[in-house]
């Protein structure tokens, strides 16, 4: 057979199996050796909700996807081109996914009767079952090839086979013409403390490269050219990371202490993983016992002149509802951020969705809008997440961050940012007052009131749930009460002149704008490129300030005509418009299956509009 | 600089019903809080004052000092807040059985186990105030409320085993008309580095007139509490003629003089035992069967939290000291240059 070097513009992988046997850790070192190659890359983890589930069974299986480009890469892909099945039940799960023209690598002593049983076939053939007898199907005795790759390591059994995913990542290597170094560095820092395990894990990486070499059947081997990006210092990031650095940074920019009350929950526990090892820069963070005191807590820091926030994700947001009224009737800054995950109540907790924006704009008693901000990518993370710190400082009010867990989890390559690039951030502190302090007294522009924590001499002051006047005293005069809730909500809208204007990729004026908003931004403006290069009329506008929308949306939407809302809930957001700028008619597509849009997909859904 | 009573004194007009017990429990702070403000070389604008929701919630209003006044149960979570956000601030916290104990029972307890410094006054009535007379955590058995009206059928809380069972470093307990002793436990709880929890007996007047009055009458006061105080004995009654001792491992009532006992019997109370077996007997004892007991049973001394925190904070910035700034995060670990 002749062997080919293919040149590829952009593949997509999936590695899946037990989710004991490392997948996750598989496509992380995939994707990092790519991303220190100079490719772009998206990654999303599917993984199921149970640590170990029963082992060899559909519920058990873990799967990485990881989109490798030598030119922009929007999205972690749709179907492989890849897919590395490590038993059945991985192939039955995921076999659905495979592109008509993929390579599957199966390792072989997995498919056993018993597994095979396990995993719900109802043959004991489970590639004629899947019809995929035409792909290119690789089967290689992955087990057993690590056991021989090991067996004078002195290692135990166990520890031999649960190195299987190293042969197997070595295997992809070849394919896609990786580099071993940087995994081998990554081993080598790993393993510092337990040395003896270094060269073993080195060698059976090897050995998969090579076993990968000499037989036939892989007849294609891929090379993946660096990308031509910006110049600039890179790293790889995820969501949640970015969403802690970006708190982080606006501490920084403040001068205020970060505070952090939190309450593990899936998929949000990463960002305050994150901030509790970055103690150095001052950060506290507090795992509460429970959501309500995540909150209340950092209700109390805001108070006492801290930066302060609290992460969650949906619900745990309902959790924190009556609080966050509490936050936003003190008129203290609070940032409340949403990693959102398929609902309702506990729904597919390890899935995505958009299914929190409701409950963001709505979700409390009385009238208590908050601000909401939405990330649109991994990186935007940082971003999204030092605005929403700075609103809530500058402007004195509860700032809610809606990620969601297709975000948190994902990562992609970052130009690392300088802090100088990054605007002050400057909260209306009060240090003295001249008369009595008047703790509802409001800035002239943005209604924000002024900021006296505690340890100003001659600014002590009363605030809480009840109502108050402008000097602070409880008050249910029916008047007041009116005119303290107009204020309120008037501060929020007023956010409206601090943020950037509405901009919109492609045409100015088209036939249909697709809408978005959100961690389908890479979705959509895939799904946008695809039908611009069909030479259709089209253009994206992707929100990433839900409340207040900006100033020049309903500029921007009467330029088209026709308007396209496309999200991962039942329309959330085309209600909010249809409320908000009534004069247009908003279509949608939509998709609620805690998984992210598939490009297609969507370029079929738009498509019909014209 | 001095303070007096009236330094803490707002201007807001008090609006608890005439003859409510939070009235002495108030006049008991402000006239505490001078002398902890000396004790503690802590200028006025450094104590804060947080409550939840419920008649003694209302507490912060009435406090020259900074205050927040916060939602049902949740006192606890947000003094932790401010606490642990600056550790350079007296935390004060007023808040009712209802508050403490029901809705916001695991903040309670959780603030005890982790040792927050912070002073939590626990106003117990016995009774839902605030919603016009439901029962509370703290009601006893078949109490008749408006939520009861045949009578309770759940056992009431006895907070301070609650406050032993979550490891905690101070619990005091007194009278709401004790003005000299409800001071002298404040002023102590203030000394008590970690979490302080001072139950509060208090009189409702309108939905629960009377709920301690087998033990408050002034008529027999004496004889139906005891007031400890560490390292003195156990003595109490109106001629300090009766005093506890310890037989077989239990607490025991006993009148000097009588069956030979004398003064050189009775048991010392020990504030500062890490042990918590007489303690937790002192805690339970109820009349008629024994004196309840007044005073601070336990004040012992462990590490805070928040002290923990800074102590962290500043050991791993000496070990970490090549991020110093957000820059230097940005580019730690693995990152690759685009030439």
């Amino acid at each position: 057979m002749q062997h080919k070097v293919i040149d590829t513009k952009d593949v997509v992988i999936r590695f899946c199996g037990d989710s004991g046997d490392g997948m996750q850790l598989t496509g992380t070192l995939f994707a990092d050796a790519s991303a220190l190659y100079g490719n772009e890359i998206s990654t999303f983890p599917d993984y199921p909700a149970e640590i170990r589930a029963p082992h060899g069974t559909v519920s058990g299986v873990s799967g990485f996807q990881v989109h490798v480009g030598a030119q922009e890469v929007n999205t972690p892909g749709d179907y492989a081109d890849v897919l590395v099945a490590m038993n059945p039940a991985a192939l039955r799960a995921n076999a659905k996914w495979a592109k008509p023209t993929a390579t599957i690598i199966i390792d072989d002593d997995t498919f056993t009767e018993d597994l095979i049983k396990r995993a719900g076939y109802a043959t004991m053939n489970p590639i004629e079952e899947l019809r995929i007898e035409d792909r290119n199907i690789i089967v290689s005795p992955i087990t057993s090839l690590t056991k021989e790759s090991l067996k004078d390591s002195g290692m135990d059994q166990k520890a031999i086979v649960r190195c299987k995913n190293m042969f197997t990542l070595g295997m992809c290597f070849y394919m896609f013409n990786r580099p071993l170094e940087y995994t081998y560095a990554y081993l080598e820092k790993k393993f510092k403390k337990k040395p003896e395990l270094i060269a073993p894990n080195k060698k059976v990486l090897f050995d998969g490269y090579n076993y990968a070499s000499n037989i036939q059947a892989i007849a294609n081997t891929y090379t993946i050219k660096p990308a031509k990006q910006e110049k600039g210092v890179y790293r790889n990031i995820s969501g949640n990371q970015a969403t802690a650095w970006g708190l982080i940074a606006a501490s920084e920019k403040s001068g205020r202490p970060l505070f952090c009350g939190s309450y593990p929950i899936t998929p949000a526990t990463a960002i305050l993983e994150e901030l509790a090892i970055h103690k150095n820069l001052g950060v506290k963070t507090y795992q509460a016992e429970d959501e309500i005191a995540g909150i209340c807590t950092a209700i109390g820091a805001a108070y006492a002149g801290n930066m302060a926030v609290t992460t969650t994700s949906g619900p745990g947001l309902s959790l924190k509802s009556e609080a966050l009224g509490l936050a936003m009737i003190t008129e203290l800054p609070l940032v409340v951020v949403d990693v959102q995950r398929s609902g309702p109540s506990t729904g597919i907790p390890t899935k995505t969705e958009q299914t929190d924006l409701n409950q963001a704009l709505y979700g409390r008693n009385g009238e208590c809008p908050v601000a909401v901000i939405a990330a649109h990518s991994p990186s935007h993370c940082f971003d999204a997440a030092f605005y929403a710190g700075k609103f809530a400082m500058e402007h004195m009010m509860p700032v809610v961050l809606l990620s969601e867990g297709f975000l948190g989890n994902g990562s992609e390559p970052w130009k690392i940012p300088s802090m100088k690039d990054y605007p002050a951030i400057n909260p209306p502190i009060i240090d003295s007052s001249e008369g009595a302090y008047q703790p509802f007294a409001r800035d002239a522009k943005t209604f924000a009131r002024k900021w006296a924590f505690p340890g100003k001499a001659g600014l002590e002051h009363r605030v809480g749930g009840l109502e108050k006047n402008t000097a602070g005293v409880i008050s249910s005069d029916p008047e007041n009460h009116e005119k303290m809730v107009a204020e309120r909500a008037e501060k929020v809208a007023r956010l409206a002149d601090y943020i950037p204007e509405q901009k919109v990729i492609g045409a100015e004026k088209a036939d249909v704008l697709i809408v978005g908003w959100g961690g389908t931004f890479g979705h959509l403006y895939s799904a946008y490129n695809d039908l611009a290069d069909e030479g259709k009329s089209v253009a994206l506008c992707h929100f990433d300030f839900i409340n207040p929308l900006p100033k020049n949306t309903a500029d921007i939407f009467r330029n088209y005509k026709k308007i396209i809302v496309c999200e991962l809930n039942s329309g959330q957001f085309a209600d909010y418009l249809r409320a908000k700028h009534p004069q247009f008619k908003y279509e949608q597509y939509n998709k609620v299956q805690g998984q992210p849009f598939i490009v297609e997909d969507v370029v079929a859904a738009v498509r019909k509009l014209f | 600089m001095k303070y007096t009573a009236q330094d803490f004194k707002s201007n807001q007009e008090v609006r608890w019903c005439p003859g409510c017990g939070d009235h002495a429990v108030l006049a008991s702070l402000q006239r505490a809080l001078p002398e902890i403000a000396e004790a503690l070389d802590m200028p006025k604008e450094r104590f804060v004052v947080v409550s939840g929701i419920g008649c003694s919630s209302r507490l912060p209003y009435y406090m020259n000092t900074f205050g927040f006044h916060s939602i049902h149960g949740r006192a606890t979570a947000i003094s932790s807040g401010v606490k642990v956000a600056n550790p350079e601030l007296s935390v004060w916290q007023a808040c009712g059985d209802g508050d403490a104990l029901a809705i916001g029972g695991n903040h309670f307890i959780h603030a005890i186990r982790r040792n927050i410094d912070i002073n939590i006054i626990l106003f117990n009535n016995q009774i839902y105030g605030l919603t016009k007379g439901q029962y509370s955590p703290t009601s006893k058995l078949g109490q008749i409320t408006k939520t009861s009206p045949y009578g309770t059928v759940e056992n009431p809380f006895t907070p301070g085993s609650l406050v032993l069972g979550a490891r905690g470093t101070f619990f005091a307990r007194s009278l709401d008309s004790e003005l000299a002793l409800n001071q002298e436990i404040m002023l102590a709880a203030a000394k008590h580095d970690g979490c302080s929890v001072m139950e509060m007996l208090t009189n409702c007047v309108i939905f629960n007139d009377g709920a301690h009055m087998a033990i408050s009458d002034r008529a027999v006061r004496a004889d139906r509490t005891i007031t400890l105080r560490h390292g003195e004995p156990m003595l109490f009654g109106a001629q300090k003629d009766k005093g506890l001792v310890l037989c077989d491992g239990k607490l025991k009532v006993v009148k000097i003089g009588e069956n030979g006992v004398t003064i050189k019997d009775i048991l010392i109370h020990d504030a500062h035992s890490e042990d918590t077996a007489i303690q937790n007997q002192l805690i339970n004892m109820k009349y008629p069967d024994f004196p309840v007991a007044l005073g601070v049973i336990r004040d012992v001394k462990d590490a805070t939290y928040n002290d923990r925190v800074e102590a962290q904070l500043a050991e791993v910035k000496e070990k970490i000291s090549n991020i110093k700034c957000m820059d230097d995060l940005l580019h730690s670990g693995a990152t690759w240059t685009v030439e």
